[in-house]
């Protein structure tokens, strides 16, 4: 056992003493979402009680503290993936968004009729229909390398599908219904070597494990910030400053323009050619104080401390007779995707919910992972670092019960 | 254990999801219509054979969870003999008992479909016991082949 504070970590987020129908909370949905330490609270209501303006636009006081706040979280991002320069991170909405913006601007841009873009069996949905959206377009062909029944990619395949007709690699980093963790460092050194860009969707990936885009070299990596403890509305599109510099803007408006006039407009500079609007102020310094506290606790001791929750989770889920989990790939994050004989995962959740434990059931956004392995959903455990072996537990004993009930 | 879910779970309930009543494909249907629920992943295919506008048999295929497994068998019991006004008048009283919009229920009226009271309470599973009856209701009205509860 690790000496990880995790009870000193549980005081940190106040949500975790809420009683759920009488009983102690037990999340366990933090695939889905993670809650929010006091620290990201606090960083919100600060800003918003003595620091709040709008960000890069009044010459006064408040004004030049918020745009201070909000800039100090790029640098916190930059910092945190290991960029090169602030110019590369690029504030969205979400993963979601950041991958819709590379299809729409590098995408429209890159890709045309008979190219090629490839991505992996596992993805979730939205690395999936932006892609699909721009080859209807386009007339490009959207490739899928398949994976096997452990929900590990199938390599050599992946390897094969890359042909000089590929313009983009999109691939997850870390599988949100299986917890399957890629082989990313071969994936993109495959790709460069035809020169073929690779996005890494970092979704699922980012609160578990330390990311450095610049030893793993990919082109793009996308996160949100509602996964990483830090508010739900902003996210970071990661860019090589040079891929960034060579794309269209997303959306007109303010902040992304140097000089407007009617017949003509000139775009502004990285990041901020990709930031049309006022955007998410709270929300970003929210997710600076995220970064800070993760940084405080360290990502490699957030995973380590995970691995041992997956790997106690993973022994007494296969002690349970009739349960079969869903993703056994070697390489995998702190999820545990399950079925069990004849029960729903529907009918799973409920029974789970009224013993205060919450799990997600259903598709996971990922429908054709639920078609490959046969399943019209699946019960899934996600941990995070604020979860304990006797929640694990609570929620085993909690599944030999239901089983129980059935019978 | 699961005391707060009596009212859910009833053991009527456990008993049609072990063994759903009408649980096979009809042939000779006159009427297929397949629903879906894609926030859970449920799926039926409901079969009517029908004698004017009379429900002669129906049946039904599928996968999904108690609560639609045991609503769609019970339905299935039900409506087998009543015409199509009375089937759309009980979809009628159902969807008021699930949706919770009717205090007094008719019980007598209701009969067995009692049992799905308890879904009023969690709303998550509404969608669950009502999918079985929008289903019949597109087969009645025999307007589609397929619905979806989004």
């Amino acid at each position: 056992m690790t000496t990880f504070p995790v009870e000193k970590i549980r005081e940190d987020f106040p949500i975790l003493k809420e009683k759920i129908r009488n009983k102690p909370l037990v999340y366990l949905d933090n695939a889905a979402t993670c809650q929010k330490p006091q620290a990201v609270i606090d960083s919100i209501s600060h800003l918003y009680m003595h620091e709040y303006a709008n960000v890069h636009r009044g010459v006064h006081t408040l004004s030049v503290k918020a745009t201070d706040r909000y800039e100090g979280a790029r640098e916190k991002v930059k910092n945190f993936i290991n960029a090169k320069s602030t110019k590369e991170i690029i504030f969205v909405k979400g993963t979601t968004e950041a991958i819709n913006l590379i299809a729409q601007t590098f995408g429209k841009a890159n890709i045309k009729q008979g190219d090629e873009i490839l991505i992996t069996a596992m993805e979730h949905h939205s690395n999936i229909v932006p892609w699909q959206m721009l080859c209807e377009e386009t007339g490009a062909v959207l490739k899928v390398a398949p994976i096997n029944l452990q929900g590990e990619l199938i390599y050599d395949q992946f390897e094969s599908l890359i042909s000089d007709k590929t313009k983009l690699v999109s691939v997850v980093h870390m599988s949100n219904a299986l917890g399957s963790i890629n082989p990313v460092k071969k994936i993109i050194a495959a790709a460069k070597l035809k020169n073929i860009p690779v996005l890494l969707d970092g979704a699922q990936a980012i609160p578990h494990m330390s990311v450095d885009v610049q030893a793993l070299d990919c082109d793009f990596y996308a996160f949100s910030g509602h996964k990483l403890y830090a508010p739900s509305g902003i996210g970071v599109l990661y860019g090589k400053q040079a891929l960034l510099e060579a794309m269209p803007p997303y959306q007109g408006g303010g902040d992304m323009i140097r000089k407007v006039t009617f017949e003509d407009t000139e775009y502004n500079g990285l990041p901020y050619k990709f930031e049309a609007g006022t955007p998410s102020i709270a929300d970003v310094v929210g997710l600076g104080a995220a970064i800070d506290y993760l940084t405080e606790i360290g990502m490699d001791n957030i995973a380590a401390y995970e691995a041992e929750l997956l790997d106690y989770a993973t022994e007494k889920a296969s002690k349970i007779e009739g349960l079969r989990i869903i993703g056994e790939a070697k390489d995998k994050g702190a999820i545990l995707s399950f079925v069990l004989d004849k029960i729903h995962p529907h009918d799973i959740g409920t029974m789970l919910d009224s013993l205060g434990i919450a799990i997600r059931a259903g598709h996971h956004c990922a429908m054709p992972v639920m078609d490959f392995f046969e399943v019209p959903a699946t019960a899934r455990a996600s941990f995070a670092m604020y979860n304990t072996k006797q929640e694990i537990d609570v929620l085993m004993n909690g599944i030999e019960q239901l089983i129980e009930v059935f019978g | 254990m699961f005391d707060d879910l009596r009212d859910l779970y009833q053991e009527v309930i456990f008993d049609h999801n072990r063994n759903p009543r009408n649980f096979r494909v009809m042939e000779d249907a006159d009427r297929k219509v397949e629903g879906f629920n894609p926030l859970c992943g449920d799926r039926l295919t409901l079969f009517l054979k029908m004698d004017g506008d009379k429900i002669i048999d129906a049946s039904f295929q599928g996968s999904g969870c108690a609560i639609s497994t045991a609503s769609v068998s019970l339905m299935t019991e039900i409506v087998k003999g009543q015409t199509e006004a009375e089937a759309e008048a009980l979809f009628k009283l159902f969807h008021e008992m699930t949706t919770g919009k009717e205090e007094q229920i008719d019980l007598e009226a209701i009969g067995k479909l009692a049992v799905l009271a308890g879904v009023r309470e969690y709303p998550a599973r509404v969608k669950c016991a009502t999918l079985a009856w929008h289903t019949l209701d597109a087969a009645l009205k025999n307007e589609e082949t397929s619905i979806s509860t989004e």
